[in-house]
């Protein structure tokens, strides 16, 4: 390379000296980590004694054991109670506030916002109380309108289990997204909703047409929130049910944390880490590129 | 060329380093654990504490609730006014949180001296194997523990020095109290206790017809099923069997008649609606609250509910054993023993920490123990008070006696915990056959014990 100086704005060598603080400190705290854990899903490790290399048998447990199968099946279902309803209920809630002038609208949100705000363990051990057979708010609160006959054993029930769970995180998210949708649509120039009238739109029309399109950016924000959070869901699980009744309503993160720290298959744990990581890497690469290809 | 010219060059050189920096394999080299503790044995001896010298010890416990704190507090006083040159670091923890941390404190360079390790092969078992907790038997002999427990108790603290046979072998802990998991009654509703056990599922019977709760029974955290199970398979088959099956022991399975007839009947009683309506469904603590205010005659639950059911019921609980197929016959239970103290490899100090755990189980400690309303599992010359704890020593001293105990299941195999709790669920849900379960947790126990 010559001596002489690139013009100024052009990229220089230097430049990469200031990236490396950041560069350090992402390489010490997530780029070592990770690297560490695939390592360790390579081997058959308890935690104590010495590691077995297995190569990539870990990772093809996780195609061949029925239990991992099912954990990230359920995973999957969790992510309608986790993304979709809560998106789905936020974006209802922000078009009937778009529409008219709610007195107290700040009041409002805040109180929807609020499942957001309490820690989830202790949602769940609430939602726990909640859903008791004996005893629950739900069941008594049906025998007491004479709806007895609908009180369910919600976590223990081996098909009711995995959505009652899910609609814990309903509860807890669709308020996030509606502060998301809310904040959105006042963004949306008024003129497009008096054109959309003048041209005789109806709310559903104007719904689909206006607010929807206008809340692209927002709704992918929602998404990639919710669906990871659903991936990684853990504390619920651990809390309410434990993964049962049988393993009903067990989920990658709960694996995870029973093999490294119960079973003592630090390997096997690690692998379904991994490969969750990489799960809810490409679920929020693919949202993005959903609302980006919008955009333009 | 310079590295810094191409970025993703950089990155795979700093990848590389990274994977060189922990290219061992996990868990480092895998030493002769046996040598090892050989040359602990060896060099163990029983020594005069206070000419120790200043001495701290760090210790882990999970002694935290009601009775159990009060007990270790008292006595790590006492251990401490008698020895000041002793200073006792306690770090108390819940057993869940002990049970998850352990293995990286125990193997990490700031290894606490003594801790309280789960028997069994998912906790103590790895940590012998992994060389990292020191075999007792040379104290046991200096300070003659084998004269205070019966046998089957120090068994459960026993592991070859490899792991590869549990219950057996070298002395790793010793335990402070008993556990017994029996049959609680509400007197008022109970009042003639059945003497067999075809008298209890007859009153069980009745219980339905009458339109009550005959067991009450939740099992949403999935461990409580284990208790039941257990309960009736100690009715069926020979604690020998059961023994041999949790350690492993050659030809032990899980798929005989006897567990196969253990599990119709607690099928049967689920069907018949003999438990709490919904047990899946509800809470271990809720299940036992019902049961304090009379929802539920019988309770099949462990010792350390003693406190809490007799402060909420007084002289209205009675406790026994599951009465045997045979009036008169002795009775056999599920039992066992609370978290047994251990000493680390890396304890600078094994002998005083020794003298600290043989103060911990001494006959004193018994007494302290009983007087801080916890069952001692050594033998003793204590007099609890109160009329529920009486019931309950008195089983226990004829269970250690007959050695008619049978252990944790879930001592079994690292996994098994998992495996028999979701069986136990699926089975009492309707959704396994009795043989198809004896099968199903065979399988999976045999998938460990062909490992080797």
């Amino acid at each position: 390379m010559s001596a002489r100086a690139a013009p100024p704005g052009e990229p220089r060598r230097v430049a990469y000296l200031y990236l490396l603080p950041g560069l350090a400190v992402f390489a010490a705290f997530v780029l070592a980590p990770l690297l560490h854990t695939a390592w360790i899903a390579l081997f058959e490790w308890d935690g104590v004694s010495a590691g077995e290399w297995v190569g990539l048998d870990n990772f093809g447990a996780l195609v061949t054991e029925p239990e991992l199968r099912s954990a990230f099946w359920h995973a999957l279902v969790l992510l309608v109670f986790y993304a979709v309803l809560p998106v789905a209920i936020g974006l209802l809630l922000a078009a009937a506030m778009a529409r008219t002038r709610v007195r107290g609208l700040t009041a409002f949100r805040t109180v929807l916002f609020l499942p957001q705000v309490i820690a989830l363990v202790v949602v769940a051990v609430m939602w726990r109380m909640i859903y008791a057979p004996e005893g629950g708010l739900i069941n008594e609160g049906l025998r007491a309108i004479g709806l007895g006959g609908l009180a369910q054993n919600w976590l223990g029930d081996f098909t009711l289990a995995l959505p009652s769970v899910g609609l814990i995180a309903t509860w807890v998210f669709y308020g996030l997204a509606m502060v998301l949708f809310t904040a959105g649509v006042q963004k949306i120039p008024p003129s497009l909703y008096d054109a959309a009238r003048v041209d005789g739109a109806g709310p559903v029309r104007e719904f689909f047409a206006v607010t929807l399109p206008g809340l692209r950016g927002e709704i992918a924000v929602a998404l990639t929130l919710t669906t990871i959070a659903a991936l990684r869901n853990f504390d619920i699980v651990y809390i309410t049910t434990g993964g049962g009744p049988g393993d009903a309503t067990t989920v990658p993160a709960f694996e995870v944390y029973e093999r490294a720290f119960q079973s003592g298959r630090v390997g096997g744990a690690a692998a379904v880490g991994i490969c969750l990581a990489a799960v809810i890497f490409a679920l929020s690469l693919a949202i993005n590129r959903f609302a980006d290809r919008g955009l333009r | 060329m310079s590295v810094l010219r191409h970025p993703s060059l950089a990155l795979l050189v700093l990848c590389t380093a990274i994977a060189a920096g922990c290219g061992a394999s996990p868990g480092g080299d895998d030493e002769d654990t046996a040598r090892k503790a050989e040359q602990a044995r060896e060099s163990s001896k029983k020594i005069d504490v206070a000419k120790a010298g200043d001495v701290t010890l760090t210790v882990w416990d999970q002694e935290v609730r009601g009775g159990q704190r009060k007990q270790i507090e008292r006595l790590n006083r006492a251990f401490q006014e008698r020895y000041p040159n002793v200073t006792i670091k306690r770090v108390a923890k819940s057993f869940e949180d002990l049970n998850t941390t352990l293995k990286l404190a125990v193997s990490g360079d700031k290894a606490p001296d003594v801790v309280q390790a789960n028997q069994g092969r998912p906790v103590m078992g790895q940590l012998v194997k992994g060389g990292l907790l020191r075999p007792l038997d040379a104290y046991a002999e200096a300070y003659g523990w084998a004269d205070r427990y019966s046998k089957v108790l120090l068994d459960l603290n026993r592991f070859s020095d490899d792991a590869a046979e549990f219950g057996s072998g070298g002395l790793y802990g010793l335990s402070q109290m008993g556990e017994i998991v029996g049959v609680y009654y509400n007197r008022e509703q109970v009042p003639d206790p059945p003497a067999t056990f075809e008298e209890f599922e007859a009153q069980l019977e009745r219980a339905k017809a009458d339109g009550d709760v005959a067991i009450a029974f939740g099992n949403l955290e999935k461990w409580p099923g284990i208790h039941e199970f257990e309960t009736l398979q100690a009715q069926y088959a020979e604690p020998d069997a059961v023994r041999d099956f949790v350690f492993a022991r050659e030809g032990a399975t899980f798929a005989s008649p006897e567990n196969e007839q253990a599990a119709e009947t607690i099928r049967r009683w689920a069907e018949k609606g003999y438990f709490t309506p919904d047990f899946n469904g509800t809470g271990y603590d809720p299940a036992w609250q019902q049961f304090t205010r009379g929802k539920g005659r019988f309770l099949i639950a462990g010792t350390w509910l003693i406190a809490d059911l007799a402060d909420a019921m007084g002289d209205k609980v009675g406790f026994m054993l599951m009465p045997p197929p045979e009036a008169g016959a002795p009775p056999v239970s599920l039992g066992g023993e609370s978290l047994p103290f251990a000493i680390t490899s890396k304890s600078q100090n094994p002998d005083v920490a020794a003298a600290y755990i043989d103060f911990l189980t001494n006959a004193d400690a018994g007494r302290v123990l009983a007087d801080t309303g916890n069952l001692p599992a050594m033998e003793t010359d204590a007099q609890p008070a109160g009329a529920l704890a009486r019931d309950v020593h008195e089983a226990w001293r004829t269970l250690t006696e007959q050695e008619a105990m049978i252990p944790y299941l879930d001592y079994a195999t690292p996994t098994f915990y998992d495996e028999i709790t979701g069986a136990i669920q699926r089975l009492l849900a309707g959704k396994l056959e009795p043989q198809q379960f004896t099968r199903d947790v065979q399988d999976g126990y045999a998938k460990f014990t062909e490992q080797g």
